[in-house]
């Protein structure tokens, strides 16, 4: 077991519930590791988490954790952020969690800009319940509650998260795992919400289901499919079909939530004195 | 001391009661017609360096108050009919995880929307089953405004104690209602602040140390890193499908509660000593209900008025030793028959059981309260 794992989990909580070849341990090194380097007291941090397999992770770490209800990690840990503002508050989410039931929070917290970062392991499907379609399962793939193809149209949470408002809003996936821990880091230190979406594959209840073959084949189709935001923008058209955009889509500042309302209180504070 | 004498609103007596008891954050959403609450809040908790925060639903407005009191503030949210179904999820998250939280629910005429400006207490089965599973409950009802500022305080009281959320069942008469009010000396107060753990070393966030009925309860940010979940969980705060584990939790939940009933359970009985019949009411309606046993006292009818200012746990021994000794109990309350359901499984066959209740928005009349009693009269 390598230190940072030592240092950052609760490694008695091991083994974890993940399935083999799930891809959401990767995300849970990259997450400590950019913490590490980071350098935060342990004590200093605290990880809310939802529902679901990626809603497991704050177990296992070494933290202040809290493991909620369906989709409502974003506002329980709004609270905590209003409260404690010095802590470093991060939220770990699926994508059914983050964009289904906890829509309305994840754009809400968004457009505050409250310092909070999320990490939204996305899998494109329900995993814990079994195989059924959530708003990221692209459109035509199958799941359990879509047996004949999803005819839904498939949520964009990177840019959904820059769109409603958020300082940082980056995607990048378990096979561009540096890129992907660069990615936290760098979502850690912005002042303001930050999200990474980090694309992570569901051998299990995806995979199987629509034939993507082994774990190794959905890792390297990360490689395939997934092209930088800079390099997407510069290719010809017919070399970005079926290409899906990764990389920082939002890095602006606004004013953060919690300074804000600090500026209330201080102002308030005036007024009295005077 | 100046200005300790205020003629207000129930909903701002509310507010008053708790910065006094010591809430320093609040998180909701406006509803009619507990949005007062909100607005008092919003207003007095930055002055004392506390937090106010509207969030996006009425949901996120109690999860955002649990993340307050996990991180060591008192907490509330306010909210009425609507609003508290969509609480009920976190309810019971706050009741596994045993979070001091109090939740005021300024009812209203329902179902669904129903009649959002018109007094009801159609939710009191709702704040004892409204959240799935079996549970505890404290819930509490005040018919003043002057009660409502020292109820509040009891409510954050019991809360902190006894580790859980605590029902605040006012409505829309007693929370739009102006009366006068003396805020006491803040010293007289006596304000309960959750018990906190002594050390760091072998910390187990839901360990029962002896003597006691819940755990101390450090708070996030203290260098405890501990855990919390809504899953069933054993002392290290850990989730476990042990099922000898769920129910060694199962009981500890109902028993924190179910054996201190004698410091949870409060009533008022007025007239009751000689009383041959009893009114039980509680809330705006235990108004018309003390007025009615004034009239038919004058008519030198022996009736006597069982107030709960404890809802939940029901004072189940105390009503049963009344049923005991008079020969009737009316059950008047502003819904089709809730608390009667109760009071009538507590005495059985003991005594006759009569029903004034209404559920259209209107409030229920003395006169209708003596209408019903007369039939037994």
């Amino acid at each position: 077991m390598n230190q940072v794992v030592k240092d950052y989990l609760r490694t008695d909580k091991l083994g974890h519930i993940w399935c083999p070849g799930c891809g959401h341990g990767i995300i849970l090194h990259q997450i400590i590791k950019a913490i590490s380097q980071l350098g935060y007291n342990k004590d200093e941090v605290c990880v809310i988490s939802g529902i679901g397999c990626s809603s497991r992770a704050p177990g296992y770490m070494d933290f202040d954790t809290l493991h909620t209800t369906h989709g409502r990690a974003l506002a329980f840990a709004t609270g905590i952020k209003l409260a404690k503002p010095e802590m470093k508050v991060i939220v770990i989410s699926g994508d059914g969690d983050a964009s289904a039931i906890g829509g309305n929070h994840l754009i809400h917290a968004c457009r505050r800009n409250i310092d909070i970062t999320t990490i939204v392991f996305n899998n494109n499907i329900y995993g814990m319940t079994g195989g059924q379609y959530s708003p990221t399962t692209p459109t035509g793939d199958l799941g359990t509650t879509a047996p004949y193809g999803n005819i839904d149209r498939n949520f964009d949470i990177a840019k959904l998260a820059a769109a409603a408002g958020a300082s940082y809003a980056s995607r990048s996936t378990v096979y561009h795992a540096k890129q992907l821990e660069k990615q936290i880091k760098d979502a850690l230190e912005v002042k303001g919400f930050s999200l990474v979406e980090a694309m992570t594959m569901c051998p299990t209840s995806y995979g199987r289901k629509n034939k993507k073959g082994t774990v190794t084949d959905m890792l390297l189709s990360y490689k395939d499919n997934y092209v930088d935001v800079d390099v997407f923008d510069k290719l010809p058209k017919e070399k970005t079909e079926g290409k899906i955009k990764m990389g920082v889509f939002k890095n602006e500042r606004y004013p953060e939530y919690t300074e804000e309302y600090l500026k209330i209180i201080e102002r308030l504070k005036g007024d009295k004195n005077e | 001391m100046k200005n300790n004498v205020k003629f207000i609103q129930g909903n701002k007596a509310c507010v008053l009661g708790a910065l006094d008891a010591g809430m320093t954050f609040f998180g909701g959403y406006p509803i009619t017609p507990s949005t007062e609450l909100a607005e008092i809040s919003a207003v007095e908790l930055p002055k004392v360096g506390g937090k106010f925060i509207q969030m996006e639903d009425e949901i996120a407005g109690i999860a955002a108050a649990i993340g307050g009191s996990l991180a060591g503030s008192k907490a509330m949210t306010a909210t009425s009919g609507p609003g508290f179904s969509l609480k009920q999820e976190n309810i019971g998250f706050a009741m596994m995880a045993e979070v001091p939280l109090v939740i005021v629910n300024v009812q209203r005429g329902g179902p669904s929307t129903g009649l959002p400006t018109s007094p009801s207490q159609g939710d009191m089965m709702q704040a004892k089953w409204g959240t799935h599973g079996d549970h505890p409950v404290i819930a509490l009802t005040p018919n003043s405004v002057q009660e409502s500022y020292y109820m509040m305080i009891r409510a954050f009281n019991l809360a902190e104690k006894y580790r859980t959320p605590v029902m605040f069942m006012t409505d829309e008469v007693i929370g739009h209602m102006r009366e006068k009010i003396v805020i006491p000396e803040k010293d007289t107060l006596e304000i309960y602040d959750r018990k906190k753990p002594d050390s760091k070393e072998d910390y187990l966030p839901y360990e029962l140390k002896e003597g006691s009925f819940v755990p101390p309860m450090a708070a996030y940010g203290e260098g405890y890193r501990f855990h919390v979940t809504g899953l069933a969980h054993d002392e290290t705060g850990f989730p476990s499908n042990d099922t000898k584990n769920a129910g060694k939790l199962m009981d500890r939940l109902m028993n924190k509660i179910n054996n201190n009933l004698d410091d949870i359970i409060d009533y008022e009985e007025f007239m009751i000593e000689d009383a041959e019949h009893i009114i039980l009411s509680y809330g705006a309606t235990s108004r018309s209900a003390r007025s009615a046993v004034e009239q038919l006292r004058e008519e030198n009818f022996k009736v006597g008025l069982f107030r709960l200012k404890t809802v939940w746990p029901f004072p189940e021994a105390r009503v049963l030793e009344l049923s005991k000794k008079v020969k009737s109990i009316t059950v008047a309350e502003m819904n089709l028959g809730q608390m009667v359901l109760e009071t009538e499984r507590v005495i059985k066959d003991n005594t006759e059981l009569l029903f004034r209740g209404k559920g259209n928005g209107e409030f229920i009349t003395p006169e209708e309260i003596i209408d019903t009693l007369k039939e037994v009269l």
